[in-house]
């Protein structure tokens, strides 16, 4: 294998009878931002935590740091940083000794990682809460603290499993502009989500997973380009009335059928928005947007009308 | 997280531990929670077997002492002083039974924090050597505070105890470790404990001859006496504490306690690893 931070050649893993990953393929190189994406079931989580060292594969070859997890599993997570799913703090500590006996895991000494806290209660926003039993943090300030915490180790790679899960645009925001500073400093970071602003944002490229396997890879630029159009119209009609498919698929690339609206993929939206007007079609209300992530989403993950 | 530029202590990168070292890190991280905690937990591991002793030993004592088949049960010993060796031992097997359900199903289950210790350097193997020594030590201090409070009524005739309390110590260890074993396999919010409260650790507590020597059973019960970890225990502590042991059967006891140690770590260890790596 060549020298990425992270290789994986036909990556498995099953549970039981139960295929959860059948056979990936991802090169993350050093430096990037990698995105999985991906509906609940895809085969996300259980990647990451294969790659964390924490799930023996089932099949397949992984190269984690140029080590192989069944290996060196102790000494690939020694330099790696964990933002698991679900919040696992131990919430009989307070915020601050979570933070050091964490560090000291790694090896670090007391002294290092009693400033390491310092430093990360300020990161975390909760410089006045050191000393505070965790238990009586909010849930967002529980995901701060888990997220600081996995920066103990001053990790070369960094996975996060959902990430901002639990927490408010503000932070999410902060956090956002805190990974992209990690990757300044060369932290190579492998994120799953469910937000696709929060994918579109962060991610240098993706790959999108659906029963298992890889469907799509690419910078998000390239997903869009590769697999939706330019512009997408978004009709929404009054409840009760029938939407006019069979209309709009005559006009549009292609069409999308959500619950509450009809998502037109089209290079003009404006053009097509007109041409509806011509022929006496008149939603409840019309709306041009730039393509998203979020449509390229739709249409991989098998939600897609007309391919 | 904060938009400010903060000063950054960069780490030497951080390293795994060698095997001892990383259960060294455990017990730190126990010793930290019990710094925090010890108050509560002192209330329940002292108090209680504060309460058998008044019970059995002062109250139940001052009234069969004296009693000529008393005196023939006990070897012509007070009965408190005949008491104390066993109620060391009948307090570490409930230690080890208590914390090793609900804490450990905790860290795998509820509060996750084993998860959380499996993601770094460290082991499951590590983490149930961490608890199992931690549980020990525990025991020890908790037992060492009960010696004292024993030979203030008078319990205390040789320094014996000393090595009865060694002996409790592993007992406690016998227990902790199949049960901490038996926790690691419950998938369910813990319904099978209660179950293990009350058709073993009581039955155990009253018949592995603490108050009694298991000789005034029925002769069919007594077979199954020998199935109890905290008989072995209170046997060997007996004979520490007050002489009169033979070696051989000694040596029976003792490796019966440590073919349990042995063999409920090595399947806690598997248990462990297959959830927490799964």
């Amino acid at each position: 294998m060549g020298d990425g931070l992270v290789q994986a050649r036909g990556l498995r893993k099953s549970f039981g009878g139960f295929e959860a990953v059948r056979g990936v393929d991802v090169d993350v190189a050093r430096g990037e931002i990698f995105g999985f994406l991906g509906p609940n079931g895809a085969g996300k989580s259980s990647t990451m935590r294969m790659i964390a060292c924490v799930s023996p594969r089932s099949g397949g070859e992984l190269s984690v740091l140029g080590m192989d997890p069944d290996v060196d599993g102790p000494r690939i997570r020694a330099r790696i940083g964990v933002v698991p799913q679900l919040d696992n703090l131990d919430t009989e500590l307070t915020v601050r000794e979570n933070l050091e006996i964490y560090g000291r895991y790694f090896g670090l000494s007391r002294a290092h990682v009693r400033h390491k806290a310092v430093e990360l209660l300020e990161l975390a926003q909760l410089g006045d809460r050191g000393d505070a039993a965790v238990e009586s943090l909010s849930g967002g300030m529980k995901r701060r603290l888990t997220i600081a915490r996995s920066l103990v180790n001053d990790p070369e790679l960094l996975l996060l499993d959902e990430p901002t899960t639990g927490l408010d645009p503000q932070a999410r925001h902060l956090l956002w502009d805190r990974l992209y500073r990690l990757k300044g400093e060369g932290v190579t970071q492998i994120v799953t989500t469910h937000y696709m602003d929060e994918a579109e944002q962060l991610c240098d490229r993706l790959v999108v997973m659906d029963g298992g396997v890889i469907v799509a890879e690419g910078s998000p630029g390239e997903l869009i380009a590769g697999y939706s159009t330019r512009e997408v119209l978004e009709l929404r009609f009054p409840p009760g009335t029938v939407a006019p498919v069979e209309t709009v698929e005559q006009l549009a690339d292609r069409v999308e059928v959500l619950p509450d609206r009809l998502l037109l993929y089209t290079s003009h939206g404006d053009h097509l928005q007109a041409e509806l007007a011509r022929r006496g079609l008149t939603p409840l209300s019309a709306l041009v947007r730039r393509s998203s992530l979020e449509d390229v989403f739709l249409r991989l993950t098998g939600r897609s009308l007309v391919d | 997280m904060t938009h400010t530029d903060l000063p950054r202590t960069r780490a030497p990168g951080g390293r795994a531990s060698g095997p001892l070292a990383g259960v060294l890190l455990v017990l730190e991280h126990h010793w930290t929670w019990y710094r925090r905690n010890w108050r509560a937990t002192a209330v329940s591991s002292i108090l209680q077997p504060l309460l058998f002793l008044l019970a059995f030993g002062v109250g139940f004592g001052t009234l069969i002492d004296g009693t000529g088949r008393a005196a023939q049960a006990t070897g012509g010993l007070d009965y408190l002083v005949w008491l104390a060796p066993a109620l060391l031992c009948v307090s570490a097997v409930q230690t080890g039974v208590f914390d090793s359900t609900y804490p450990v199903l905790s860290g795998l289950k509820w509060q996750r924090h084993y998860l959380a210790m499996t993601a770094t350097p460290i082991g499951p193997g590590q983490v149930v050597a961490g608890h199992l020594i931690w549980m020990t030590i525990k025991i020890g201090g908790c037992g060492a505070v009960y010696v004292a409070v024993i030979a203030f009524f008078g319990g205390v005739r040789s320094p014996g105890i000393v090595l009865a309390l060694l002996v409790a110590m592993l007992a406690g260890a016998a227990v902790g470790a199949p049960v901490t074993a038996f926790s690691a396999g419950v998938e369910d919010e813990g319904s099978a404990f209660t179950v293990l409260f009350r058709l073993v650790l009581i039955p155990m507590t009253l018949f592995s001859g603490t108050f009694f020597p298991v000789d005034r059973l029925p002769a069919w019960v007594q077979p199954i006496t020998w199935l109890s970890p905290l008989w072995h225990g209170t046997e060997l502590a007996r004979a520490a504490a007050l002489g009169g042991g033979a070696w051989l059967p000694a040596l029976g006891h003792t490796a019966v306690l440590v073919a349990l140690v042995a063999g409920g770590s090595a399947v806690a260890v598997v248990r462990f690893r297959r959830r927490l790596y799964r």
